[in-house]
């Protein structure tokens, strides 16, 4: 009997590490405040390999927040924070003991903003170079040929010598998700990409997100495209004031939500 | 050939033919016989106002940039002495730091042995380090305030993304904040660059042989007046011209953000 146990120790021992190893991202218990103003009240997530999380809930919920905390865009206030088996090292009042771990995690999470952020006096392969070739020291040549690649992919290699600011906001965008792959990250961030584009240029950033999540990139998605989300997401996260009110799979947090708040939300959100 | 066709309109042959009397006038109707005497000094002078002006525009611009990213993000003890500098800088005339620099360091300097005994001995007794010096604060105590502003004015999102992809902060710095920075003052710099030109010829007052002075030489050896003032005039508009240009072609290099 006792031999048993203790089999059924290294057993569960053994899964574990393997859980530990397919997760991407494990937040515990995040609290982040804007001077009285509690944003975060205690969000916990896991994200495993492979694993596409939509993140959706009203402005002022603290999707955003949350995003932009996991590579420490925003200090958290307190939490656990782990990313590809790495904790990161907080002092008391979240601040991080070391920038040089900060950069580092950073370099693996692609973040793509609401607002494209592309550099703006970079050509499209500049930018898309920037990062391979200034902070991981991939050779230009290398980099350079994995760019026009990337930018090819998101349907943009005869634009690779223009500037951001003769583009169209979707094509923009796309060319930040090229920027992004450039790193090749373990774990895309996306911080409401639609949400600044004209109606009729959100489906091709759509498209493009789309590709990545079927090739099974690990990504969080804050979005307000609830079609889309349930459409690509392996697991939807419904924030309310800080707080998760409702997550599972798409299929059922949209076609039969529990919460009242999240029924509400989504019949307004249509 | 467009600007040619652009050209040839009734009003504008009118002016073209003016300016074209003018210019014959004042070659054949002034006296030109004094400037073979004079070239060789004009050339001199030409070429210290330029190495001057360079000089202390490239060194001011290097001392501009902490000066602006100090007041811009800077703790408190190193942005107040940059405003500091800035505001006594631009509050006082050219002239007074000049004259300032030198009848003031300049007579204190020969009375400390050790700096008479040194090596850089030879180079302080000249006029032109203070020169330099004082041309070199002046323009740092502008650019620094123009960039104060510049640094402040980039985009929060260029920086954000950034640090979102793990740039360590002087790479972000190096490659994004202060390229950005610079291109959004580069006309306000190009007119900067001007005005110090023609700040150069205050340093005649220190002895110093610029062109301006080479310009005076002349007048008071032959008393010729107007005749070297003209030329003077024509190289300073050539100089602003060169200097105009080369700010255009940055400023083309990368569309304006």
């Amino acid at each position: 009997m006792g031999k048993l146990m203790a089999m059924s120790d290294v057993a569960a021992k053994e899964n574990q590490v393997s859980d530990a190893q397919s997760e991407a991202i494990r937040v515990t218990d995040l609290h982040k405040s804007f001077g009285a103003l509690e944003v975060l009240k205690g969000v916990s997530l896991t994200a495993h390999k492979g694993d596409v999380v939509a993140i959706i809930g009203g402005s002022g919920s603290g999707k955003s927040t949350f995003l932009r905390c996991i590579n420490f865009l925003e200090t958290p206030s307190s939490g656990q924070i782990v990313v590809n088996g790495e904790e990161i090292q907080m002092r008391a009042d979240g601040t991080p003991v070391h920038r040089k771990q900060i950069e580092r995690i950073r370099t693996r999470l692609g973040m793509v903003f609401q607002a494209f952020n592309l550099w703006t006096h970079r050509t499209l392969l500049e930018n898309v170079i920037e990062v391979p070739v200034y902070v991981l020291n991939v050779p230009r040549a290398a980099a350079i040929e994995r760019a026009k690649v990337l930018l090819d992919r998101v349907g943009l290699g005869d634009k690779a010598d223009t500037f951001p600011s003769f583009l169209s906001g979707g094509q923009q965008q796309r060319a930040a998700i090229a920027r992004a792959l450039a790193v090749d990250p373990s774990v895309m961030l996306f911080d409401e990409p639609t949400s600044a584009l004209d109606p009729e240029l959100v489906g091709e950033v759509l498209t493009v997100i789309r590709d990545l999540a079927a090739e099974g990139r690990t990504m969080l998605l804050v979005t307000h495209e609830m079609k889309f989300a349930r459409e690509v997401a392996t697991h939807v996260v419904y924030l309310f004031e800080g707080r998760i009110e409702e997550q599972g799979p798409p299929a059922e947090l949209f076609g039969n939500p529990k919460s009242a708040r999240l029924k509400q939300f989504l019949q307004t959100v249509g | 050939m467009k600007t040619l066709r652009a050209l040839m309109q009734p009003h504008r042959i009118v002016l073209i033919v003016l300016f074209a009397a003018l210019v014959i006038w004042c070659a054949v109707s002034l006296r030109w016989d004094w400037i073979p005497d004079y070239a060789p000094l004009a050339i001199e002078g030409l070429w210290r106002t330029i190495w001057i002006l360079v000089v202390t525009c490239v060194l001011g611009f290097l001392l501009a940039v902490p000066l602006g990213l100090a007041q811009a993000i800077g703790p408190w003890y190193l942005s107040m002495p940059a405003r500091m500098f800035c505001t006594v800088i631009r509050g006082t005339p050219l002239l007074l730091q000049i004259w300032l620099l030198y009848y003031g360091l300049g007579s204190l300097f020969p009375q400390i042995p050790w700096i008479r005994s040194s090596e850089l001995w030879p180079y302080l007794r000249q006029a032109w380090p203070y020169a330099v010096l004082a041309l070199t604060l002046s323009y740092a105590g502008y650019e620094g305030e123009v960039m104060r502003g510049a640094f402040a004015s980039v985009n929060k999102g260029q920086l954000e993304a950034a640090n979102a992809f793990g740039m360590p902060r002087f790479t972000a710095f190096r490659r994004i904040w202060l390229p950005q920075a610079i291109r959004s003052v580069l006309p306000t710099l190009g007119g900067e660059t001007i005005l110090q030109l023609k700040a150069t010829p205050l340093v005649a007052t220190i002895t110093v042989v610029e062109i301006y002075s080479v310009s005076s030489r002349v007048r008071s050896d032959t008393f010729i007046v107007y005749e070297p003032l003209l030329l003077l005039a024509v190289f300073y508009m050539l100089i602003a011209g060169g200097i105009n240009l080369l700010f255009r072609r940055f400023e083309k290099q990368v569309p304006g953000v």
